[in-house]
């Protein structure tokens, strides 16, 4: 088999029994394809619902797998990552060239590949293809939206092309379901058929230079034909892959072969691109018959707006305003429908259950802790519903395109802006939105940062502390000191996310920039059926992940407050009943533990109490208050005998006020920093990389976000107070 | 010599070197973009940079530092 590496063509490799289809007549089915090639909506099309979702064994790709039937029984269909090629240079690249040669851990070699073409742009297509190709599997080619393709008068002999690249090529079109049948009965039918090869010949000298490195391959369990992709491959690449880190020998084997390759007057970067677009040119001249240069498309016009030196920004920043307002109008009137809900859950249940214990267990805890978490949901689903539509649209890539100068200034990718962005919304579904991202280090120093923008949980401690002790006076002749106060906040999260970025690209997360190297694709009008399943499964992922954590801390949290039990003094008011068991539960002396560190920042124990019980999630500030002040935990940020009783609260040894409009601004900016979210932490550790990596990242986070809270505190109030404001 | 970099919306040309960074340099290829390929510079994004190119009939970006590397006639 080894007069494959000089050219000639050996009949294909019968198939060994590892590699027959399996028994229980499962036909194990890899998909694969450049990114925007309708791949995603393919598989919708095959799977239907019937899909799981989750990540590759240690990295953070999204696993997407899923099932049908025909008639001679049950597939299963891996959804690969997009990628243009397998060069193993990303984490994509390398988890789709693990799973299609049998290194994946945890995956079985698939029995078929499924290679997505664009037939409107099959050329750059074609590489990913002709690699996959080579890889010795059973391959079927789905030649997607030949309906698109013809619209802009190209016309492609599917037999020619099949003729060409030694693999049946089926015409579809994804959207509508089109070619769908012929497509299953070809995937039935390949594992039959000859396996596909390398179609074309490098030069003889290159040839000769790589039969020692396909031999190291072949030695190590490769078949012929994948370790001589691979050989090629690994000329021009910087890192072997994970899935070859065992074979012995292969390194130096390769430098050999590059000084050869370079010895004969050629490039090794470039010979397998060179080679194989070489090869394309040709194949694309044989199936492709154009009718005529057709005039400028849908997109060249959007474009010209949506891409325009000035039109550009201005679609731009009207699209983000439109996210923004309708995250906060649209999602408020569900929002109140999702705390009616539970309003008539928690009085049900507290009025079928006797007083005591587990009444307030559940009412309290349960409910509560769920309610807080679910309250959210509104404004997550609107969010990655805008995000569905920006994606699938193709709007994502030119936002990315347009903020790119914007976010190198401060060291991060145009990717970074819609996660940053989404942050206003709530942090969880921002860092999720990360995934964008390739680097990793980019990925990181946004996901660092993104709590600092001022997400929705805040709003009920700005509105409640700006309301209660921030004059309305007029500023500025038209501004309202209120207004400026919680833009002030907003600002203040925003421009310090952007700096501190910026100062972790230039220390810990130091790297080289990444290119900006994006294919800006076709708009698409959005399909429903794609929108309605990611949109779904982002917002389980977030019930699912974060409304555990929350829920179990919240139940901690109503247990430290209600232990141990103080039975009340004779003739004490309810509410002074009330205060007396905080004062003595864990959660009191806690909160007067820790009295003397929050002492410096103007604050007694009680705000001590509402700062440690809201690490759960911020907005558990403004309940916990309620509570201490006594009237009554479902206080909110309206309630105006909570801002009486805030106003008129003494220090009881000095008698003075104990807020002043000094300590509540020093609060706010502290609320500003701290990371006072559980739901965040735990999207934090598992996004970047779970287990203790992930924990790590996220106590560091953690920890340098109070740091700051507490010193920029300290710094409004004793400097404040040095200016005699306070 | 003309790089990418110089050319003004509209302009086309053909590649003749390619240069830079080893990964940007690899990752145009795998997209088509190698010696002989003709491309034509679309427009600059608004604030100046990145570059959106057509390369063999379809959207590229990249940017200018990436762009400087590529020599063009």
């Amino acid at each position: 088999m080894q007069e494959a590496a000089v050219g000639a063509i050996p009949a294909p490799p019968a198939p060994s029994p590892a590699e027959a289809p399996r028994g229980g007549g499962v036909l194990h089915v890899a998909l694969i394809g450049n990114p925007n090639t309708g791949k995603s909506t393919l598989f919708n099309a095959l799977t239907g619902m019937r899909q799981r979702v989750g990540n590759y064994s240690g990295v953070t790709v999204e696993r997407v797998e899923g099932r049908y039937r025909d008639d001679q029984g049950a597939v299963t269909i891996i959804d690969l990552p997009g990628t243009y090629s397998l060069s193993a240079s990303s984490p994509d690249e390398e988890i789709a060239l693990a799973v299609l040669t049998g290194h994946a851990p945890g995956i079985d070699r698939p029995d078929v590949a499924v290679v997505v073409l664009d037939a409107a742009n099959l050329e750059r297509n074609l590489f990913l293809t002709s690699q996959v190709l080579e890889l010795g599997l059973p391959t079927v080619v789905a030649l997607n939206q030949v309906d698109a393709a013809e619209a802009a008068g190209l016309r492609i002999d599917a037999v020619e092309l099949t003729m060409e690249l030694g693999a049946p090529v089926v015409p579809i079109v994804a959207t509508r379901g089109e070619g769908l049948d012929v497509l299953k009965s070809a995937i039935r039918k390949a594992p039959g058929l000859d396996r596909p090869e390398r179609r074309f010949e490098l030069p003889a000298e290159a040839a000769a230079a790589l039969k020692p490195v396909e031999q190291a391959l072949v030695d190590a369990g490769f078949n012929a034909s994948a370790a001589s992709m691979e050989a090629l491959r690994l000329l021009a690449v910087q890192h072997v892959g994970k899935h070859l880190s065992g074979v012995p020998g292969l390194e130096p084997a390769v430098a050999t072969a590059r000084a050869e390759v370079e010895a004969a007057g050629l490039m090794p970067t470039s010979l397998e691109a060179e080679s194989r677009y070489g090869w394309i040119g040709g194949v694309v001249d044989s199936c492709v018959t154009r009718a005529g240069q057709s005039g400028r498309t849908i997109t060249d016009r959007i474009d010209a707006v949506a891409l325009h030196r000035v039109g550009g920004p201005l679609v731009f920043i009207a699209l983000m305003a439109l996210v923004f307002q309708s995250i906060f109008t649209w999602a408020e009137p569900m929002i109140g429908l999702v705390e009616g809900l539970f309003g008539i859950i928690s009085s049900a249940v507290g009025g079928a259950i006797p007083e005591g214990d587990l009444n307030s267990l559940l009412v309290e805890g349960v409910i509560a802790g769920v309610g807080s978490v679910l309250v959210f949901l509104p404004q997550i689903v609107i969010l990655f519903l805008f995000i569905g539509i920006l994606e699938d649209t193709g709007y994502m890539a030119r936002a990315a395109f347009i903020m790119d100068r914007f976010m190198r200034s401060v060291g991060l990718h145009g990717r970074s802006f819609i996660p940053l962005l989404s942050g206003y919304a709530c942090a969880v579904p921002g860092i999720m939105a990360t995934r964008t991202i390739e680097s990793r280090k980019d990925r990181l120093a946004t996901i660092m940062v993104l709590p600092l923008m001022s997400c929705s949980a805040r709003i009920p401690i700005y509105a409640l502390l700006i309301g209660t002790f921030i004059p309305p006076v007029v500023v500025g002749g038209i501004f309202n000191l209120q207004g400026v106060t919680l833009l002030a906040m907003y600002l203040l999260g925003t421009v310090t996310a952007l700096v501190v970025a910026s100062l972790f690209k230039r220390t810990l997360l130091r790297g080289q920039a990444r290119p900006m190297i994006m294919e800006l694709p076709p708009y698409r009008l959005p399909r429903l059926k794609s929108l309605a399943l990611s949109v779904g499964h982002r917002a389980s992922l977030f019930l699912k992940k974060a409304g555990t954590v929350i829920l179990s801390l919240t139940i901690i949290l109503w247990a430290l407050a209600t232990y141990p039990r103080t039975e009340p003094a004779p003739g004490m008011t309810d509410q002074q009943a009330q205060e007396a068991q905080l004062a003595n539960s864990a959660l009191g002396r806690v909160g007067h533990a820790i009295e003397p560190l929050v002492r410096p920042l103007g604050y007694d124990w009680k705000i001590g109490v509402g700062i440690v019980s809201s690490f759960a999630a911020r907005e558990v500030f403004v309940s916990t208050m309620g509570t201490i002040y006594g009237v009554g935990s479902d206080a909110d940020e309206g309630s105006s005998s909570l801002r009486e009783r805030l106003r008129g609260e003494r220090h009881g040894s000095s008698g003075a006020l104990v807020y002043t409009p000094l300590v509540a601004v020093g609060l706010m900016v502290f609320y500003v920093y701290a990371m006072m979210c559980m739901s965040t932490i735990a999207v934090v550790v598992r996004e970047t990389g779970g287990g203790w990596t992930g924990v790590r990242w996220a106590a560091f986070q953690f920890g340098w976000m109070l740091a700051l809270a507490y010193g920029s505190a300290l710094l409004v109030y004793q400097g404040g107070r040095l200016l005699g404001w306070g | 010599m003309k790089k990418l970099s110089d050319l003004s919306p509209g302009d086309r040309g053909r590649v003749k070197k390619m240069g830079g960074e080893p990964e940007a340099l690899r990752r145009l290829m795998e997209m088509g973009l190698m010696r002989g390929t003709a491309v034509e510079v679309v427009r600059r994004a608004p604030l100046g940079d990145p570059l959106e190119v057509k390369v063999r009939g379809f959207m590229l970006t990249l940017r200018r530092s990436e762009a400087e590397h590529i020599e063009v006639e």
